[in-house]
């Protein structure tokens, strides 16, 4: 595969053909905020948080699917980019409920902590208060709707890591939510390994080990590094 | 120079901001030689008076005589500050907003009907008792808010790093971790 050379925030980078915006970046030691990106499944682009400006397109374009090209000229820092994240992030806070304080995933989570990294103080939306229950049927997990941003990692994991596919998107605009199997509780799902990749990638409080209370929910990525590196490199390093 | 007249009111919250606030230990010997506290619920004064060059604003606005409250504070003060999640955020005491319009009947009717042990009845003493709105909304959806103290509670720190910033006459911007939820 050839090499491509583009410039990122005035660096000269060179990376594959085929690679993405996120992935030169991220070789280049330029950190791109994102939220629904996760190592080792594909992206889909979703949360708009990884967006960055290309000298010559009109439109912001998600770096996590948007393929390097010869001389692209990249920002991933600006005014107005930051203005977009913050006001992305405000709308998340404001779409459910996030109450940090009574949260599993309090200091351990990547929402809250892109909202200060991205001095949100304060979100200037009014808040929608929807009313979204949680499921607590499954022996050795809960999913809780109201901390749920909709990324849909746990989707990707169960599909494509751990191959399940038990977890699905059902619904349209806000009213989308995270399903088990058909509709049906967690914790009656035919197709359910308990494997709980899920829970490892959510980024929110919204999946947790059952037992867990305030704060207390800490996410160990490393299993799915180590699978994902066994699959994609065959190296079985524990 | 006249000494900077503070004031710290407490709202629809849990009163942990002003536990918090306590916790300055000796930093607040250090403010009390350099503010005058003229309203707040740890001083004796009945009435907020005029002229207050900063408030602290802990609490989300409930019922009607929070909501009172605050517009008297917003007239009479120069720099108000969301004292918190519950004042920035709605947090923990916007939760029965989830239980959409109405909610206020239906949350008096659990706490003193539903699982009362003795004597159940709903508590509506006139002009004692102020009514729940329909809605807890966080301070700067009603007034403008000229800066804003999150954290549940905001550690003492962080109080101190916004407070330094007002003896100082710095803008009243926190940055970094400074304006974590929770």
């Amino acid at each position: 595969m050839a090499a491509k050379t583009l410039t990122i925030d005035g660096k000269e980078v060179s990376a594959q053909e085929g690679a993405t915006i996120l992935d030169a970046a991220s070789d280049a030691g330029i950190k791109i905020p994102t939220l629904c990106h996760l190592e080792g499944v594909y992206d889909i682009g979703s949360c708009r948080l990884c967006l960055v400006e290309v000298t010559g397109v009109a439109k912001l374009l998600p770096s996590c699917t948007t393929h390097v090209s010869e001389g692209m000229d990249v920002h991933t820092d600006s005014e107005r980019l930051r203005k977009y994240r913050r006001m992305t992030l405000e709308l998340l806070f404001a779409e459910r409920n996030h109450v940090c304080s009574v949260c599993v995933s309090n200091n351990n989570c990547e929402l809250q902590a892109l909202a200060w990294q991205h001095g949100m103080d304060h979100v200037r939306y009014d808040y929608c208060f929807p009313k979204w229950g949680m499921d607590a049927t499954h022996p050795l997990f809960g999913m809780d709707h109201n901390r749920c941003i909709l990324c849909t990692r746990c989707v990707r994991v169960c599909w494509h890591i751990e191959g399940a596919g038990t977890k699905n998107v059902a619904g349209r605009g806000a009213k989308s939510t995270i399903i088990d199997d058909l509709h049906q509780p967690w914790g009656e799902s035919d197709t359910c390994t308990s494997c709980g990749k899920c829970v490892i990638a959510c980024p929110t409080g919204a999946l947790f080990s059952r037992g867990s209370t305030v704060g207390e929910m800490v996410r160990d990525r490393s299993t799915l590094e180590f699978i994902v590196n066994a699959r994609e490199k065959k190296q079985w390093i524990v | 120079m006249d000494r900077l007249k503070l004031a710290t009111v407490w709202l629809g919250g849990c009163s942990g901001c002003h536990m918090s606030f306590l916790d300055l230990d000796e930093f607040l010997i250090d403010l009390a030689g350099k503010v005058d506290v003229v309203y707040s619920p740890v001083i004796d004064v009945k009435e907020y008076p005029d002229g207050v060059d900063v408030c602290l604003v802990e609490g989300a606005v409930c019922n009607r005589d929070n909501l009172e409250q605050l517009h008297k504070v917003r007239r009479r003060t120069r720099v108000l500050i969301s004292f918190g999640d519950c004042a920035v955020t709605g947090n923990v005491s916007a939760i029965r907003n989830q239980l959409g319009p109405g909610n206020s009947e239906n949350v008096l009717q659990c706490a003193y009907i539903d699982n009362a042990q003795n004597g159940p009845r709903l508590p509506r003493a006139e002009g004692i008792v102020p009514e729940l709105l329909e809605r807890v909304r966080p301070l700067h959806e009603i007034v403008h808010v000229d800066a804003y103290l999150p954290g549940c509670p905001p550690s003492s720190e962080r109080i101190r790093a916004l407070l330094e910033r007002v003896l100082a006459g710095l803008p009243l911007k926190l940055e970094g971790e400074q304006l974590k939820f929770g």
